[in-house]
């Protein structure tokens, strides 16, 4: 059975894609503040569920997507396939969604897309599992979306960063935007959010 | 509206809300920026709003309480028929109060009630692009939006100064965002400009017929143009609305007779009605007045 090979999607489909779109949405109009993810299906080692709704919330046949190492093994391109139909790209710079799996290496935000002066919007989101939310370094964010300063800890980032963020943050309004999931709950990093601390 | 009869839920389809939400989350993610999408066909005409419809079915859920303004009014054709096609398309709990809405969908106002943290603002867009009637040429805005070359704009206002001694300009009144992109509002009055400012709500703009979703999150600085000789300054009304005596707030003027009798209340309907059932009077606001 196809459906067994790859993987369940959604269960509901239409209510569960409106789901992970709003947590994804208030996720990036306010930086740095963890928000509830749902997600329904069956989870397909190495693809946890989490990752997988919010691929199949927003990914389709018009979004070439990079896929880590881990999740490039096994079944997860027939899974990316049969749900989705997005093409998957070995270059993070023709990707519209770059999935990095726990544990795995990030592309660099330097080598993604990172749109041009005309069409920014013509770039990555990374969206990437991390061991946890918070408990990892301290910084603080501001920019839109934040009143004030927004205490930012995720663990398991790459370990430069913060200059990686602040270099993407000069590009602005050019460069990359950032999911981070773990357990049930995402954050989201727009290109517009500064790290003001850390 | 034949169309509706076999619908999706929030009627448009899958693949067209996927495409309207990665707009929707790169118009966050870059604040005052258009960005282009695929416009789809409407079971409406486009000045009813297309670009704010579909903005709305994309983000809509059955847990929403939608709420839909023309020009402050929640009783107007196309905001009665925008309500009625939700509630019908995707079963989705309408209000008129704009505190109990989730998502306010708006022609032409911002409600008087301050948005709270968790509310969305869609706005209905026909023009969305500012420097338009500066320069007709697309290529042209993106050139001029990418280098932040918006100083023919600061002309156009300083020739309304130097005809009118004030810029002449009251509604759709051009504003910076997060000291960046400069942004059309919209036609709303100028009075509504202020309120856009580091409001808590989510701002998103959606122009159907010319293709385009921009945002303002919460907390983001929203500027109007304006020149230090000449701050920008917002409408004053002379006398507090007519019904329920508020100050501050936007008013219409209501022509009352044929021989020149006239009244000012409140655009938003809905702020006027629960400042009169509260108890609160304007100097027209007998019991007769209101019916
Ligand atoms: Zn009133």
């Amino acid at each position: 059975m196809l459906s067994h090979d790859f993987g369940a999607g959604f269960t509901e489909p239409v209510r569960d894609a409106q789901s992970c779109f709003r947590a994804v949405l208030d996720a990036l109009a306010h930086p740095g503040k963890a928000q509830k993810l749902l997600a329904s299906g069956q989870r397909l080692e190495p693809l946890q569920a989490q990752l997988a709704s919010i691929m199949l919330t927003l990914s389709d046949h018009d979004t070439p997507i990079w896929l880590s190492p881990a999740l490039l093994e096994g079944d997860v391109s027939g899974f990316v396939g049969f749900h989705t139909g997005a093409p998957i790209v070995g270059d993070p710079a023709r990707a519209n969604f770059a999935f990095v799996a726990l544990g795995d290496p990030w592309p660099k935000l330097a080598e993604c897309n990172l749109g041009t002066d005309e069409y920014p919007d013509r770039s990555t989101t990374i969206v990437a599992e991390v061991p946890a939310l918070t408990g990892g370094p301290k910084m603080m964010l501001a920019g839109p979306g934040i009143a004030g300063t927004q205490e930012f800890t995720p663990a398991g980032l790459p370990e430069d960063f913060s200059l990686q963020w602040s270099e993407n943050r000069a590009l602005f309004p050019r460069g990359v935007d950032l999911l981070l999931i773990a357990d049930d709950q995402v954050i989201g990093l727009p290109r517009s959010s500064r790290i003001v601390e850390g | 509206m034949n169309a509706v009869a076999n619908y999706n839920f929030a009627y448009l389809d899958e693949q067209t809300k996927r495409m309207i939400r990665r707009a929707i989350l790169k118009a966050v993610a870059i604040p005052g920026y258009q960005v282009p999408f695929s416009s789809r066909e409407m079971p409406m005409p486009y000045g009813w709003g297309t670009g704010g419809v579909q903005v709305t079915a994309s983000i809509m859920g059955p847990d929403d309480v939608l709420k839909v303004i023309d020009q402050g009014a929640d009783d107007t054709t196309n905001a009665v028929s925008i309500r009625a096609f939700f509630a019908k398309v995707a079963e989705v709990k309408t209000t008129t109060h704009t505190a109990e809405a989730t998502i306010i969908q708006t022609r032409h106002r911002i409600p008087e009630r301050k948005l709270e943290a968790g509310q969305i603002l869609v706005y209905q867009v026909p023009i969305p692009e500012p420097l338009r009637f500066l320069e007709p040429r697309e290529t042209e805005t993106r050139k001029m939006h990418a280098l932040e070359e918006y100083g023919l704009m600061h002309v156009k206002l300083y020739e309304d100064i130097a005809r009118h001694g004030r810029i002449a300009t009251t509604y759709a009144y051009p504003v910076k965002v997060e000291g960046r992109y400069v942004m059309d509002p919209s036609p709303t009055p100028k009075f509504d400009n202020p309120k856009m400012h580091r409001s808590e709500a989510l701002q998103l703009f959606g122009a159907g017929r010319e293709h385009r979703i921009y945002a303002v999150p919460p907390h983001t600085d929203v500027v109007s143009l304006d020149f230090e000789d000449h701050p920008f300054e917002i409408q004053q009304f002379e006398k507090p609305c007519a019904l329920c005596g508020a100050e501050g707030v936007y008013l219409d003027e209501v022509i009352l007779d044929d021989r020149g009798g006239h009244m000012h209340v409140c655009s938003d309907t809905d702020h006027c009605e629960e400042r009169r059932e509260a108890g609160l009077m304007g100097v027209m606001g007998t019991k007769e007045a209101a019916e």
